[in-house]
């Protein structure tokens, strides 16, 4: 099937619904070998058991900056080829962008308590996050408050572009500033600092999340794209009646 | 699996990533049976799109 052909949405649900049950599939079975594996990962020799955290807190980190750039990506979509898909694709990220940032946000201060002595400093990296789930509230109260979907979807993306100052600022606060946050120990110019008894597991668990992200946004779309036929045949409905 | 002195706080992160990833889990499907439903009910009223009109039918 040509790419082209998924800009229309009647396929893009068919498509859809024959891949959602892969996607569950390969998504559990990732995460069942993750979780064998952090199982039998080793303690870290300065951290003790608390690494085990590193195995959720990082995948969801990486995801809370995906989804945005997925929805930056949306947003040009939508604002630069006016693309049907595209604003739905961003309202769907949104909402799955704040799970992953929240979840990001918890487990750093679980972990931050019996590495650091504290749930949270105001440091670069973790404020800089904060201020990510706080525009991930605000993109979808903006999407909930403009009634017209086009409208909202225009609304959504220039907030959306604008809060993609955030993101390189998130990657680099830990070298811009003085944080307790440690530097990128993965994705890093000199390779991955890590273990190999560690990074199989964080990235058998950063590919389970991400198999999560694409089966959640795929369901989530599908979801949007009824909503909006819904709204179109009511609409519709009303016309009739008033004729 | 010994968790040692802080297994408090490794448990409760799991138990937190779980919990979010269950309520997102829970909204998409809560949602699609709600779109079809809603969908379903539009259908059974007779209520078309505009795309499911035959062609050469009158506007």
């Amino acid at each position: 099937m040509p790419l082209i052909d998924l800009a229309n949405p009647t396929r893009f649900l068919t498509l859809a619904s024959r891949a959602l049950p892969w996607l569950t599939i390969a998504t559990l079975a990732a995460f069942a070998v993750g979780i064998g594996l952090i199982a039998s990962a080793p303690d870290d020799y300065q951290q003790g058991a608390t690494v085990k955290i590193m195995f959720i807190h990082v995948p969801a980190a990486w995801l809370a900056m995906g989804c945005w750039s997925v929805m930056s990506i949306a947003a040009l979509g939508t604002l630069v080829w006016r693309h049907p898909l595209a604003d739905v694709a961003g309202k769907a990220a949104a909402p799955l962008g704040a799970a992953f940032t929240a979840m990001c946000l918890i487990t750093g201060m679980l972990w931050g308590r019996p590495m650091w002595g504290t749930y949270w400093v105001w440091d670069g990296r973790l404020t800089s996050v904060l201020v990510l789930f706080l525009m991930y509230l605000g993109v979808l109260a903006l999407w909930r408050t403009v009634e017209d979907p086009a409208r909202a979807g225009r609304a959504a993306a220039v907030l959306t572009l604008v809060g993609a100052i955030n993101l390189p600022i998130i990657k680099f606060s830990v070298d811009w500033w003085a944080t307790l946050h440690q530097p990128a120990s993965v994705l890093r110019l000199g390779g991955p600092a890590i273990h190999a008894s560690l990074l199989t597991p964080l990235l058998v668990m950063a590919l389970a999340f991400l198999l999560l992200f694409l089966t959640l946004h795929l369901a989530a779309m599908r979801n949007e794209i009824m909503r909006r036929r819904i709204r179109a045949m009511l609409v519709r409905e009303a016309e009739s009646a008033a004729q | 699996m010994n968790l040692g002195p802080h297994a408090f706080f490794i448990v409760g992160a799991y138990g937190a990533a779980a919990f979010i990833v269950a309520v997102v889990v829970g909204w998409v499907a809560l949602d699609y049976r709600r779109q079809t439903r809603a969908l379903a009910e539009l259908e059974a009223r007779g209520v078309t799109r505009r795309s499911d009109r035959p062609s050469g039918a009158p506007s």
